[in-house]
């Protein structure tokens, strides 16, 4: 996975609340059998006019000009910046697959869906949780300076405005701890591989119908 | 100190490892999958050169892509090729693995949610995980039960665990008698409409209370599907007769001699009467009218004698806005009636409402009466090969072929539109599945949430009707 330790990029201010995981990448492409190629989908029903279909080159499709990555302000934007309840919905990991791939590296928002939050650290993906106050402050900064950047330091768990105002932000610690250093979480786990060996053997006596085939 | 939460013990009962950094290996118990989330997983296994830690425990079918008709030309008989690869792309990984599945011309295929509890793949005091945000509808079984991303799908594959930080505890209590003609669809969505698309973010609810007891396993398995649209991932019913009449005989079910060692251990899956809740959230059942949803959020949902809210009237401006643009979207007017909505078609399936006793209560609506001439179309899509052959044998397929809905084949379908069955662009449905946002079951598609006899209720009149006046 790739790390994530600092990041300074362009907001892309996401105006609405309840972003859902459909919005962020609709159900036709999801027949992809590949983690890749999702970025020119992202979003697809708000970015272009038309119906979107798998394997099609979007590069001649209407565009719909309201919409904001459409505009040439946010279009090389790599930190979004949503409303509370973002990516909710479904568990599709192309969400964050397709963010990634458009070129966002972190999304701040007042609150995240619990599957999506989870799925963006596996992802190389930083979302930030910050107080309803600092993202409303956040929006109208972006709004009102037209390449407006944040600064973004994952060790000191803190974003930083071009003014120098800087907010601190929590996040647990084995998922910064693997995000920091772009860790494949499954090796981690399998260094405990004993312990699940153990603990598989001891329900194996205990509840052995767990274990049962069908008949 | 205080008594345990019924997930309290199921973490405690699948914690293999506390870490001090505050999160936890959590054993899994059964892994369902599907063709839409998993290749990529099985993909990173080939390439990381690992195999499945358990192959056992993991049950395959797919869903989200078959079509509802020509079944049997299997896998063959999928229009789309890039569907078609998805389907294939699981065939092969589970007979390369020597995983257990259900492949698309085998009777017991269907909905990855329906066909757990019907095999007894799915079994009280489990944990269970799918790649599938609806996996909390394995949770009326008592389990502990969730959706996980395609990286954790090959995590639990690669080591049969998941690295997990414990939730916060919340019980739903929905206590007094539920109305004729009220279900659980109509349950869960009035907790959703109280608290909130998010309300249950971070949470694992436990759903309680005289009117959840009363209740059948598939109403249960209804409202704990639907607990991640109020953003939990977990949902939840403690064990009771019910649940343990509904798993024996099951083809996975504990065998003779396992049985009474399984019962008295599931008989410990409730929550403490001592046990502490960080939030109790508490509903009066006899309160509660068949729900409609009017908006592009399951929580934008209102009884059926109510009306489409008035934008002017919600304070909160984010909320405001949200309702100005769902119904700008949905088409409709604010303050109008719910009943003045008019619909172009109607579905009935999904993982929330496909199980038998929901083709009942449809047919029960739908018996000697004809669908409305105004809808373009209505159909019914059973959860499973199983429950097809259950209401073929009840006759329920020829109740709804005589009153002129379309009896399909097993699968997602409409529910979110992967195959060939969606929404034209600006139809209205009324649909028995669980998520009404933009887009969802079709390109420019309006969803309203109903449950399956609201749904017959309005196929026979072309807009909603409160169904008790069509009852007797």
């Amino acid at each position: 996975m790739r790390a994530l330790q600092q990041h300074k990029g362009i907001v892309a201010p996401m105006d609405r609340s309840n972003v859902d995981t459909d919005m962020i990448i609709p159900k036709q492409f999801l027949k992809s059998i590949k983690r890749t190629g999702f970025g020119p989908n992202l979003f697809d029903e708000l970015r272009y006019l038309d119906e979107g279909k798998p394997d099609q080159d979007c590069a001649n499709r209407p565009l719909n000009p309201d919409f904001l990555l459409n505009q040439p302000r946010y279009r090389n934007a790599s930190v979004l910046l949503a409303r509370r309840n973002f990516g909710c919905g479904s568990s599709r990991e192309h969400a964050p697959w397709a963010l990634d791939d458009f070129g966002f590296r972190v999304i701040i928002a007042p609150s995240f869906a619990d599957i999506f939050y989870n799925n963006c650290f596996k992802n190389g993906l930083l979302p930030i949780v910050l107080s309803e106050e600092v993202v409303e402050k956040l929006f109208q900064e972006t709004y009102a300076n037209e390449g407006y950047q944040l600064d973004v330091d994952l060790e000191a768990k803190r974003v930083t405005t071009p003014s120098g105002e800087s907010f601190d932000f929590e996040v647990d610690d084995f998922r910064r701890h693997c995000l920091l250093n772009g860790l494949d979480d499954i090796g981690v786990t399998l260094e405990d591989a004993e312990q699940i060996r153990a603990y598989e053997e001891q329900r194996r006596e205990t509840a052995p119908w767990l274990f049962n085939a069908g008949r | 100190m205080a008594g345990k939460t019924l997930y309290d013990k199921l973490w405690d009962d699948h914690l293999v490892k506390q870490r001090d950094d505050g999160s936890a290996l959590i054993y899994i118990d059964r892994h369902l999958l599907h063709e839409v989330t998993s290749p990529q997983a099985f993909e990173g296994l080939r390439l990381a050169g690992r195999k499945p830690w358990r192959i056992d425990a993991n049950i395959a079918t797919p869903d989200h892509n078959v079509p509802t008709t020509d079944r049997e030309r299997g896998v063959e008989g999928i229009v789309d090729p890039v569907s078609r690869i998805q389907v294939e792309t699981l065939d092969r990984n589970c007979d390369e693995f020597g995983i257990l599945e259900f492949k698309i011309k085998d009777q017991r295929q269907g909905i990855v949610h329906v066909i757990g509890p019907e095999q007894g793949a799915t079994l009280p005091g489990m944990s269970i995980v799918c790649g599938d945000s609806h996996t909390s509808t394995h949770g009326a079984f008592g389990c502990l039960a969730h959706g996980i991303g395609t990286s954790e799908v090959e995590h639990v594959l690669a080591t049969q665990c998941l690295v997990q930080q414990k939730m916060k505890n919340m019980l739903v209590k929905v206590d007094g008698k539920l109305g004729a003609g009220v279900t659980g669809k109509d349950v869960v969505l009035a907790i959703i409409g109280k608290i909130g698309t998010a309300g249950g973010t971070g949470y694992a609810i436990e759903f309680g209370g005289e009117a959840i007891h009363d209740l059948s396993m598939e109403a249960r398995m209804t409202i704990c599907n639907m607990a991640i649209e109020a953003g939990a991932r977990v949902g939840m019913v403690s064990v009771d007769d019910t649940t343990i009449d509904y798993v024996r005989g099951r083809p996975f079910a504990p065998s003779e001699e396992q049985w009474d060692a399984a019962v008295e251990y599931w008989r410990t899956l409730h929550s403490d009467a001592d046990a502490v809740f960080d939030k109790v959230v508490e509903l009066d059942g006899s309160e509660i009218q068949p729900q409609v949803s009017w908006g592009t959020s399951p929580e934008m949902v209102v009884g059926v004698e109510g009306n489409v809210p008035d934008p002017d009237r919600e304070e909160d401006p984010i909320k405001r806005e949200g309702i100005v643009r769902a119904l700008k979207y949905m088409g409709l007017q604010p303050n109008m009636k719910i009943s003045d909505i008019k619909l172009d078609r109607v579905f009935i399936g999904s993982c929330t409402n496909s199980r038998i006793e929901d083709l009942r209560e449809a047919a029960k609506v739908v018996k000697g009466r004809k669908v409305s001439p105004t809808l373009k179309q209505a159909m019914v899509v059973p959860g499973s090969g199983l429950v097809k052959a259950q209401a073929e044998q009840e006759g329920l397929d020829k109740i709804f072929i005589e009153a002129g809905l379309e009896w399909r084949d097993p699968g997602c379908s409409m529910c979110l539109a992967m195959n060939a069955d969606k929404l034209g662009q600006g139809e209205h449905c009324a649909s028995t599945s669980n998520r009404n946002f933009e887009g969802r079951q079709g390109f420019g598609g309006r969803t309203h949430l109903v449950s399956p006899a609201m749904a017959a209720a309005a196929a026979i009149n072309g807009h909603f009707v409160d169904v008790r006046d069509m009852m007797n």
